[in-house]
């Protein structure tokens, strides 16, 4: 029974890598950048979630929404301000430009809400189900966590196959010139793949810091680490491919804690990171290119 | 050496001699600006730090701007170099009573034992390409910060012993425990000095020159620029890029030594990816393949938040929007267009310079 509440609480939190790891990874497969301020906006959306609920004393569920509401205008704003301009710029440039956001988010949180940890309030009632008569409880918060995921994965499946945004979407993110040619705006697409994955983050933040409440404005930056690596774990611009990373992640990670050490649990998952990208150096589910000459 | 100097272009001669007279002439300022007691303590206390920056830089540029592939794990090396460059100098310190000899035995090791991470790390690394090999340096240097945390090693009259997790080193008496995980090392001699600082970022500036202007170093250069066209030349892609990354291995090491020399305790979460990112910044701002720039970024990004200290809290704030408006500048026609509009004629040429590079 161990074993098995290893697991659900890995795919709990493989879920939230997997969600952030979605923001990263439709970044990359459209602009090609790797948005190093993404973790930093999952810090944003559980502050703003913060203080809704405890200070303001909303409902959760308002709570959520507004910081899904705060997170993408601010994905949105950062992306016009800071990336737009440098649309042909090398990709070091933005790089280090999105370090800078980074920092700036980092920086104005410390300002405008300290340093110190916040208690997080679970957005999910507390307390646990339990099966097979009390021997496996799982929390209200991982089977929200769990659920969250896969709807967001169904609707994001759903989204980018179907409806003309999604296709628009994808389009860009194989050929921006052709796909401007076919009448997309490519610039509007952006903007939307922006303004999606910092939605996304917002729920991230949320569930994170549902599962581990502690928020102070640096809480972003490791879970964003571990995200992105995630997503290159499953072939970096590959939805799918971000779930499989997400999940394995956090299995993998749980199962570092508990069968070979705490401390050492970051090495174990960035070691397996390595062994997966020498074997399949685009990621799991990534489609390697063959390069013409 | 200075034949090889009179066989380049005309420019780029001028620039390398124009580097080293830029470092020396600094020295000696710093150096009279020190005798005179002109320079305030933090400045004089920020001065071994910056010339491992400088060091980071040049060793970072030598990967990124050269060679043409992202690292983001260097401040791992920098990490390697340090524990072992400080375990050496505790254990040598009975042996080598002369303390600079002492820190120049401490940063050979460090160099070495960094220059070996490197050489095996570049194994797997050098494989992959592009962002792939930026992500796997970067689980690298996690790694080995990680390693490092929960790393013992104690020194008494048997010999050395070393643990991981927990302290299992079981001294005997009067046996020091060197490295004692997460609490790192402590009661390090500050051996490192300005005038140490300075050699090694000559040393570092000899090394990086002379093989960038070497055989090898045109090799890394029509790696970075056209792989594939290098490759059918039949240029030994691997055993070129694994020069590069282990000679910059080396030089990190070395720096890190450098700096941990400077401090009385040393943790291995002073070596993690912000590290590592903040060295990036230094060579992508100076302009990358450019060491002159690398140099003065490093100095002037090391010392701008100090500077900014009257801003108290939004000191770090301001950074980040410097940070970004200098991109924005360097790598857009409208912005960059805007400002020189605004900025003082001298500058004008500068930033033109400075785009190319970028």
């Amino acid at each position: 029974m161990t074993f098995l509440n290893f697991v659900i609480s890995g795919l709990s939190l493989g879920s939230v890598y997997a969600i952030i790891a979605l923001g990263y990874t439709m970044v990359y497969g459209i602009a090609k950048m790797l948005n190093f301020a993404h973790g930093d906006v999952i810090m944003v959306g559980a502050y703003i979630c913060f203080y809704s609920v405890s200070r303001f004393h909303l409902p959760p569920i308002v709570g959520v929404i507004l910081a899904m509401i705060v997170c993408t205008m601010l994905g949105i704003i950062v992306e016009r301000l800071a990336y737009k301009p440098l649309r042909r710029a090398p990709s070091l440039a933005v790089l280090i430009t999105a370090i800078g956001v980074s920092y700036f988010l980092q920086n104005s949180a410390l300002l405008l809400w300290t340093s110190n940890p916040k208690m997080f309030p679970s957005v999910v009632t507390k307390g646990s189900l339990k099966l097979f008569s009390g021997q496996l409880s799982v929390s209200y918060v991982t089977i929200v966590t769990i659920v969250t995921c896969i709807v967001i994965m169904i609707c994001l499946t759903w989204f980018t196959g179907r409806t003309r945004m999604g296709k628009a979407m994808r389009a860009c993110s194989e050929d921006k010139g052709a796909a401007q040619l076919m009448g997309i705006n490519v610039n509007a697409t952006i903007s939307l793949t922006f303004a999606i994955g910092s939605g996304l983050a917002a729920i991230a933040g949320v569930l994170l810091c549902s599962s581990y409440p502690t928020l102070m404005p640096t809480t972003g930056s490791m879970p964003g680490i571990k995200a992105f690596t995630a997503a290159v774990f499953g072939g970096i611009g590959s939805i799918p491919g971000a779930l499989l990373g997400g999940l394995m992640l956090g299995v993998i990670e749980i199962f570092a804690k508990a069968y070979i050490s705490t401390q050492l649990s970051d090495a174990v998952v960035f070691a397996v990171l390595i062994i997966v990208l020498l074997v399949k150096p685009a990621g799991l589910l990534g489609i390697e290119m063959q390069e013409k000459v | 050496m200075l034949k090889r100097y009179l066989n380049l272009k005309r420019g780029n001669a001028r620039q390398i001699f124009f580097t080293y007279m830029a470092v020396i002439a600094a020295y000696v300022i710093l150096q009279l600006m020190i005798t005179a007691g002109v320079l305030s303590s933090l400045m004089r206390s920020m001065l071994v730090p910056i010339c491992a920056y400088m060091v980071m830089a040049i060793s970072l540029n030598l990967v990124v701007g050269v060679l043409g592939e992202l690292s983001l794990g260097h401040a791992g090396f920098m990490s390697i170099g340090a524990f072992s460059g400080v375990s050496a100098a505790i254990i040598l310190q009975g042996v080598l009573p002369y303390a600079p000899l002492r820190l120049a035995a401490a940063i050979i090791i460090g160099a070495l034992f960094a220059a070996v991470a490197g050489f095996l790390i570049g194994i797997p690394v050098l494989r992959l390409k592009g962002d792939y090999l930026a992500i796997v340096t970067l689980a690298f240097g996690e790694i080995i910060k990680n390693i490092f945390n929960n790393f013992y090693m104690g020194i008494d009259s048997e010999g050395i012993s070393m643990s991981m997790l927990t302290d299992k080193t079981r001294l005997l008496e009067g046996g020091r425990l060197i490295i004692a995980g997460p609490m790192g090392i402590g009661g390090i001699q500050k051996l490192s000095t300005f005038t140490a600082g300075f050699i090694l970022t000559m040393v570092a500036l000899v090394i990086v020159f002379n093989l960038v202007n070497s055989r090898s170093g045109r090799a890394f250069m029509a790696i970075r620029d056209d792989r594939i066209a290098a490759e059918s030349v039949g240029m030994n892609i691997t055993r070129y890029k694994m020069m590069a990354f282990v000679t910059s291995a080396a030089l990190a090491g070395a720096a890190g030594c450098l700096f941990a020399m400077n401090y009385s305790t040393i943790v291995a979460n002073k070596f993690d990816f912000n590290t590592s990112i903040l060295v990036l910044v230094f060579v992508v701002l100076g302009g990358q393949g450019n060491m002159l720039g690398s140099i003065i970024a490093a100095a002037a990004l090391t010392i701008l938040p100090e500077k900014l200290r009257q801003f108290a809290d939004y000191r770090m704030l301001l950074y980040a929007v410097v940070l970004i408006a200098v991109m924005l500048c360097k790598n857009n026609e409208s912005v960059g267009e805007f400002v020189r509009r605004f900025a003082p004629r001298f500058l004008r040429s500068g930033r033109k310079e400075g785009k190319e590079n970028g």
